[in-house]
Protein backbone atom coordinates (compact mmCIF):
# COMPACT_ATOMS: atom_id res chain seq x y z
CA UNK A 1 0.00 0.00 0.00
CA UNK A 2 1.40 3.40 -1.03
CA UNK A 3 0.71 6.73 1.22
CA UNK A 4 -2.20 8.08 -1.20
CA UNK A 5 -4.15 4.72 -0.12
CA UNK A 6 -3.23 5.36 3.71
CA UNK A 7 -4.93 8.54 3.63
CA UNK A 8 -7.49 7.11 1.83
CA UNK A 9 -7.95 4.44 4.64
CA UNK A 10 -7.93 7.83 7.00
CA UNK A 11 -10.15 9.83 6.10
CA UNK A 12 -13.05 9.14 8.45
CA UNK A 13 -10.22 9.24 11.06
CA UNK A 14 -8.83 12.52 10.14
CA UNK A 15 -12.56 14.20 9.22
CA UNK A 16 -12.78 17.45 11.42
CA UNK A 17 -9.03 17.12 13.04
CA UNK A 18 -6.69 19.56 13.23
CA UNK A 19 -3.73 18.83 10.71
CA UNK A 20 -0.52 19.65 9.95
CA UNK A 21 0.20 18.52 6.36
CA UNK A 22 3.74 17.95 5.07
CA UNK A 23 4.74 19.61 1.46
CA UNK A 24 4.35 18.65 -1.60
CA UNK A 25 2.64 14.95 -2.61
CA UNK A 26 1.39 14.45 1.00
CA UNK A 27 -0.54 18.03 0.84
CA UNK A 28 -1.80 17.40 -2.27
CA UNK A 29 -3.17 14.16 -1.63
CA UNK A 30 -4.92 14.85 2.06
CA UNK A 31 -6.57 18.51 -0.26
CA UNK A 32 -7.80 16.12 -3.13
CA UNK A 33 -9.24 13.64 -0.51
CA UNK A 34 -10.22 15.29 2.36
CA UNK A 35 -10.13 19.23 2.20
CA UNK A 36 -11.54 20.88 4.87
CA UNK A 37 -10.49 24.18 6.91
CA UNK A 38 -8.73 22.19 9.98
CA UNK A 39 -6.07 21.43 7.22
CA UNK A 40 -2.80 23.58 7.73
CA UNK A 41 -1.19 22.40 3.67
CA UNK A 42 2.44 23.49 4.28
CA UNK A 43 3.61 24.76 0.61
CA UNK A 44 7.32 25.19 1.11
CA UNK A 45 9.44 25.02 3.77
CA UNK A 46 10.17 20.81 4.11
CA UNK A 47 10.69 19.14 7.34
CA UNK A 48 8.83 21.53 9.66
CA UNK A 49 5.19 19.84 9.51
CA UNK A 50 6.42 18.56 12.89
CA UNK A 51 7.34 21.52 14.05
CA UNK A 52 4.50 23.28 13.41
CA UNK A 53 2.32 21.03 14.67
CA UNK A 54 4.14 21.01 18.00
CA UNK A 55 3.66 24.67 18.24
CA UNK A 56 0.09 24.11 17.67
CA UNK A 57 -0.13 21.92 20.19
CA UNK A 58 1.28 23.53 22.76
CA UNK A 59 -0.04 26.95 22.38
CA UNK A 60 -3.37 25.36 22.42
CA UNK A 61 -5.54 22.06 24.22
CA UNK A 62 -6.85 20.37 21.10
CA UNK A 63 -5.57 17.62 19.55
CA UNK A 64 -3.08 18.03 16.24
CA UNK A 65 -2.12 15.72 13.74
CA UNK A 66 0.93 16.58 12.01
CA UNK A 67 1.35 13.98 8.77
CA UNK A 68 5.06 13.75 8.40
CA UNK A 69 6.87 11.92 5.79
CA UNK A 70 10.60 9.93 6.65
CA UNK A 71 12.45 12.02 4.43
CA UNK A 72 10.73 15.50 5.82
CA UNK A 73 11.77 14.01 8.97
CA UNK A 74 15.08 13.15 8.47
CA UNK A 75 15.56 16.82 7.26
CA UNK A 76 14.51 18.31 10.44
CA UNK A 77 15.57 15.59 13.15
CA UNK A 78 16.12 18.11 15.94
CA UNK A 79 12.32 18.22 15.93
CA UNK A 80 12.20 14.59 17.44
CA UNK A 81 14.73 15.52 20.02
CA UNK A 82 12.28 18.37 20.75
CA UNK A 83 9.30 16.87 21.06
CA UNK A 84 10.94 14.24 23.46
CA UNK A 85 11.76 17.11 25.64
CA UNK A 86 8.40 18.73 25.67
CA UNK A 87 5.80 16.37 26.13
CA UNK A 88 2.55 17.49 24.13
CA UNK A 89 -0.41 15.24 25.79
CA UNK A 90 -2.23 16.70 22.59
CA UNK A 91 0.30 16.06 19.82
CA UNK A 92 -0.01 12.76 17.01
CA UNK A 93 3.25 12.99 14.45
CA UNK A 94 2.24 10.79 12.05
CA UNK A 95 5.49 9.72 9.67
CA UNK A 96 4.34 7.94 6.93
CA UNK A 97 7.55 6.22 6.39
CA UNK A 98 7.92 4.96 2.53
CA UNK A 99 11.93 4.89 2.56
CA UNK A 100 11.97 7.50 -0.06
CA UNK A 101 11.89 10.88 -1.19
CA UNK A 102 8.38 11.02 -3.21
CA UNK A 103 7.56 14.30 -4.03
CA UNK A 104 11.05 14.90 -5.66
CA UNK A 105 10.91 10.96 -7.37
CA UNK A 106 10.82 8.26 -5.02
CA UNK A 107 14.74 8.55 -4.18
CA UNK A 108 15.77 6.08 -1.24
CA UNK A 109 16.21 7.84 1.97
CA UNK A 110 18.13 6.39 5.00
CA UNK A 111 15.19 5.83 6.64
CA UNK A 112 14.69 3.02 3.96
CA UNK A 113 17.66 1.64 4.68
CA UNK A 114 19.96 1.39 7.87
CA UNK A 115 17.40 4.30 10.33
CA UNK A 116 15.23 3.46 12.12
CA UNK A 117 12.82 6.60 13.12
CA UNK A 118 10.81 4.72 15.52
CA UNK A 119 14.20 3.61 17.35
CA UNK A 120 15.66 7.65 16.71
CA UNK A 121 11.93 9.10 18.15
CA UNK A 122 12.31 6.77 21.49
CA UNK A 123 15.96 7.30 22.13
CA UNK A 124 14.93 10.89 21.57
CA UNK A 125 12.56 10.51 25.00
CA UNK A 126 9.61 10.12 23.28
CA UNK A 127 7.30 8.00 25.60
CA UNK A 128 4.58 6.80 23.32
CA UNK A 129 6.07 5.69 19.86
CA UNK A 130 4.04 2.77 17.65
CA UNK A 131 5.62 0.98 14.74
CA UNK A 132 2.50 -0.20 12.85
CA UNK A 133 1.73 -0.86 8.87
CA UNK A 134 -0.83 0.14 6.78
CA UNK A 135 -2.73 -2.98 8.10
CA UNK A 136 -2.95 -1.32 11.53
CA UNK A 137 -2.68 1.93 10.59
CA UNK A 138 -6.55 3.04 10.99
CA UNK A 139 -6.61 1.59 14.22
CA UNK A 140 -3.13 3.01 15.81
CA UNK A 141 -4.28 6.36 14.86
CA UNK A 142 -7.93 6.20 16.07
CA UNK A 143 -6.27 4.98 19.60
CA UNK A 144 -3.67 7.74 19.44
CA UNK A 145 -6.10 10.53 18.87
CA UNK A 146 -8.56 9.23 21.82
CA UNK A 147 -5.31 8.78 24.24
CA UNK A 148 -4.38 11.17 26.69
CA UNK A 149 -0.80 11.37 26.00
CA UNK A 150 1.12 12.27 23.00
CA UNK A 151 2.15 9.71 20.27
CA UNK A 152 4.28 9.41 17.33
CA UNK A 153 3.47 6.70 14.74
CA UNK A 154 5.77 5.56 12.30
CA UNK A 155 3.56 3.73 9.40
CA UNK A 156 5.47 1.88 7.41
CA UNK A 157 4.70 1.58 3.44
CA UNK A 158 5.71 1.19 0.10
CA UNK A 159 7.08 3.90 -2.11
CA UNK A 160 5.10 5.34 -4.69
CA UNK A 161 3.31 8.04 -6.25
CA UNK A 162 -0.87 8.93 -8.00
CA UNK A 163 -1.02 11.86 -9.82
CA UNK A 164 -2.62 14.52 -8.29
CA UNK A 165 -3.41 18.61 -8.62
CA UNK A 166 -0.82 21.33 -6.89
CA UNK A 167 -2.87 23.30 -4.35
CA UNK A 168 -3.48 26.52 -5.94
CA UNK A 169 -5.81 27.85 -2.89
CA UNK A 170 -3.58 31.15 -1.67
CA UNK A 171 -1.77 30.32 1.62
CA UNK A 172 -3.09 33.06 3.59
CA UNK A 173 -6.67 31.89 3.37
CA UNK A 174 -5.07 28.36 3.82
CA UNK A 175 -3.41 29.84 7.63
CA UNK A 176 -7.05 32.09 8.38
CA UNK A 177 -9.47 29.14 7.65
CA UNK A 178 -7.48 27.02 9.97
CA UNK A 179 -6.79 29.31 12.57
CA UNK A 180 -10.91 30.02 12.55
CA UNK A 181 -10.90 26.12 12.64
CA UNK A 182 -9.11 26.49 16.19
CA UNK A 183 -10.36 29.61 17.95
CA UNK A 184 -14.29 28.20 16.89
CA UNK A 185 -13.67 25.13 19.00
CA UNK A 186 -11.20 27.52 21.93
CA UNK A 187 -14.13 29.23 23.66
CA UNK B 1 15.85 46.50 36.11
CA UNK B 2 18.60 44.77 33.82
CA UNK B 3 18.31 45.17 29.88
CA UNK B 4 17.28 41.68 29.80
CA UNK B 5 14.20 42.25 32.23
CA UNK B 6 13.23 45.32 30.24
CA UNK B 7 13.12 43.11 26.95
CA UNK B 8 11.14 40.70 28.64
CA UNK B 9 8.66 42.76 30.00
CA UNK B 10 8.26 44.11 26.67
CA UNK B 11 7.69 40.80 25.29
CA UNK B 12 4.95 40.48 27.73
CA UNK B 13 3.29 44.02 27.23
CA UNK B 14 3.37 42.83 24.08
CA UNK B 15 1.27 39.61 24.88
CA UNK B 16 3.87 37.61 23.87
CA UNK B 17 3.77 34.12 25.21
CA UNK B 18 5.89 31.81 23.71
CA UNK B 19 9.37 32.39 23.30
CA UNK B 20 11.84 29.76 21.23
CA UNK B 21 15.35 30.21 21.69
CA UNK B 22 18.95 29.21 20.29
CA UNK B 23 21.49 29.96 22.63
CA UNK B 24 24.34 33.07 21.83
CA UNK B 25 27.15 33.86 24.48
CA UNK B 26 25.84 37.33 24.47
CA UNK B 27 22.31 36.45 24.73
CA UNK B 28 22.67 34.24 27.95
CA UNK B 29 21.31 36.41 30.26
CA UNK B 30 17.98 37.60 28.06
CA UNK B 31 17.28 33.80 27.85
CA UNK B 32 17.43 33.29 31.27
CA UNK B 33 15.09 35.86 31.95
CA UNK B 34 12.92 34.92 29.37
CA UNK B 35 13.04 31.11 31.18
CA UNK B 36 12.24 32.68 34.42
CA UNK B 37 9.21 34.10 33.55
CA UNK B 38 6.06 32.59 34.30
CA UNK B 39 4.17 33.78 31.58
CA UNK B 40 6.18 32.79 28.43
CA UNK B 41 6.28 29.83 27.62
CA UNK B 42 10.08 28.94 26.39
CA UNK B 43 10.65 26.03 23.92
CA UNK B 44 14.28 25.94 23.39
CA UNK B 45 15.20 24.57 19.83
CA UNK B 46 18.04 22.97 18.09
CA UNK B 47 18.15 25.11 14.88
CA UNK B 48 16.62 28.07 14.04
CA UNK B 49 14.45 27.03 10.99
CA UNK B 50 13.03 24.47 13.35
CA UNK B 51 12.78 27.16 15.79
CA UNK B 52 10.51 29.34 13.51
CA UNK B 53 8.40 26.63 12.60
CA UNK B 54 7.35 26.44 15.95
CA UNK B 55 6.74 30.01 15.87
CA UNK B 56 4.27 29.65 13.02
CA UNK B 57 2.27 26.83 14.84
CA UNK B 58 2.25 28.45 18.10
CA UNK B 59 1.04 31.55 16.40
CA UNK B 60 -1.46 29.74 14.58
CA UNK B 61 -2.71 28.14 18.04
CA UNK B 62 -3.50 31.70 19.18
CA UNK B 63 0.24 32.34 21.27
CA UNK B 64 2.18 35.24 20.12
CA UNK B 65 5.42 33.82 19.28
CA UNK B 66 9.05 35.15 18.87
CA UNK B 67 12.77 33.79 18.05
CA UNK B 68 15.90 34.66 20.04
CA UNK B 69 19.29 34.18 17.91
CA UNK B 70 22.28 34.58 16.58
CA UNK B 71 22.96 36.58 12.98
CA UNK B 72 24.82 33.77 11.96
CA UNK B 73 21.18 32.06 11.94
CA UNK B 74 19.98 34.37 9.06
CA UNK B 75 22.26 31.77 6.56
CA UNK B 76 20.37 28.68 7.87
CA UNK B 77 16.65 30.44 7.37
CA UNK B 78 16.10 32.31 4.25
CA UNK B 79 13.75 29.38 2.99
CA UNK B 80 11.98 29.15 5.91
CA UNK B 81 11.26 33.11 6.30
CA UNK B 82 10.21 33.58 2.23
CA UNK B 83 8.19 30.61 2.44
CA UNK B 84 6.85 30.39 5.72
CA UNK B 85 6.96 33.50 7.67
CA UNK B 86 6.62 35.93 4.82
CA UNK B 87 4.22 33.36 2.32
CA UNK B 88 1.34 32.67 5.10
CA UNK B 89 2.00 36.64 6.22
CA UNK B 90 2.95 35.69 9.70
CA UNK B 91 4.39 37.99 12.23
CA UNK B 92 7.50 37.44 13.79
CA UNK B 93 10.02 39.20 16.12
CA UNK B 94 13.64 38.01 15.58
CA UNK B 95 16.04 39.10 18.56
CA UNK B 96 19.20 38.52 16.89
CA UNK B 97 22.68 38.81 18.69
CA UNK B 98 24.76 40.76 16.12
CA UNK B 99 28.49 38.74 15.96
CA UNK B 100 31.19 40.32 14.20
CA UNK B 101 30.51 44.09 15.07
CA UNK B 102 32.92 46.30 17.16
CA UNK B 103 34.69 44.21 20.16
CA UNK B 104 34.63 40.83 18.35
CA UNK B 105 36.97 38.92 19.21
CA UNK B 106 36.66 35.80 16.70
CA UNK B 107 37.51 36.62 13.68
CA UNK B 108 35.18 34.47 12.28
CA UNK B 109 31.88 35.93 13.12
CA UNK B 110 32.66 39.31 10.92
CA UNK B 111 32.23 36.96 7.46
CA UNK B 112 28.70 36.50 8.55
CA UNK B 113 28.40 40.02 10.13
CA UNK B 114 28.89 41.23 6.84
CA UNK B 115 26.27 39.52 5.09
CA UNK B 116 23.17 40.21 7.74
CA UNK B 117 22.05 43.39 6.81
CA UNK B 118 22.29 42.68 3.16
CA UNK B 119 20.28 39.34 3.61
CA UNK B 120 17.90 41.43 5.51
CA UNK B 121 17.58 44.12 3.19
CA UNK B 122 17.35 41.54 0.28
CA UNK B 123 14.51 39.98 2.07
CA UNK B 124 12.83 43.62 2.49
CA UNK B 125 12.59 42.59 6.40
CA UNK B 126 12.32 45.60 8.53
CA UNK B 127 15.38 45.65 10.32
CA UNK B 128 16.35 47.50 13.77
CA UNK B 129 20.13 47.86 15.41
CA UNK B 130 20.65 48.10 19.21
CA UNK B 131 23.90 49.54 19.04
CA UNK B 132 23.25 51.67 22.59
CA UNK B 133 21.41 50.41 25.53
CA UNK B 134 18.75 53.44 25.02
CA UNK B 135 18.08 51.96 22.05
CA UNK B 136 15.66 48.97 23.34
CA UNK B 137 13.15 51.97 24.16
CA UNK B 138 12.27 51.27 21.27
CA UNK B 139 11.68 47.68 21.62
CA UNK B 140 8.00 47.64 22.65
CA UNK B 141 7.06 49.88 19.60
CA UNK B 142 8.96 47.54 17.44
CA UNK B 143 6.79 44.53 18.80
CA UNK B 144 3.63 46.63 18.58
CA UNK B 145 5.04 47.00 14.46
CA UNK B 146 5.56 43.65 14.08
CA UNK B 147 2.06 42.39 15.12
CA UNK B 148 0.30 45.38 13.13
CA UNK B 149 2.10 44.30 9.86
CA UNK B 150 2.11 40.48 9.97
CA UNK B 151 6.11 40.26 8.98
CA UNK B 152 8.87 38.58 10.35
CA UNK B 153 11.18 41.93 11.79
CA UNK B 154 14.63 41.38 12.64
CA UNK B 155 16.17 43.79 16.15
CA UNK B 156 20.17 43.15 15.96
CA UNK B 157 21.91 43.89 19.46
CA UNK B 158 25.58 43.98 19.14
CA UNK B 159 28.36 44.02 21.37
CA UNK B 160 28.23 47.41 22.41
CA UNK B 161 24.96 47.42 23.30
CA UNK B 162 25.14 44.44 25.38
CA UNK B 163 28.40 45.74 26.98
CA UNK B 164 31.36 43.77 25.48
CA UNK B 165 31.22 39.75 25.63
Amino acid sequence: MVRSEILELLVPVLRDQLIVCNIGLPSQELHKTLDQPSNFYMLGTMGLASSIGLGVALAQNRKVMAIDGDGSVLTNLGTLATIGNNPTPNLVLLIIDNGSYGSTGDQPTYAGGKTSLTEVARACGSEHVVECGSDDVVAVVTAALAADHGTIIVCKCESGNVKVPVITMDPVVIKDRFMKAIEATQA
Amino acid sequence: MTIHDRLVDDFVANKVEFITTVPCKQLGGVIEAVDKHDSIMHVPCNKEDEGIGLCAGAHMGGKRSAIIMQNTAIGVVVNTLVTLTQYYRLPLPMLISYRGELGEPVACQVEMAVHTKALLSQLNIPTYHFHQEEDAAEFGAILSHTYMCNKPVAILTDATFWKGY
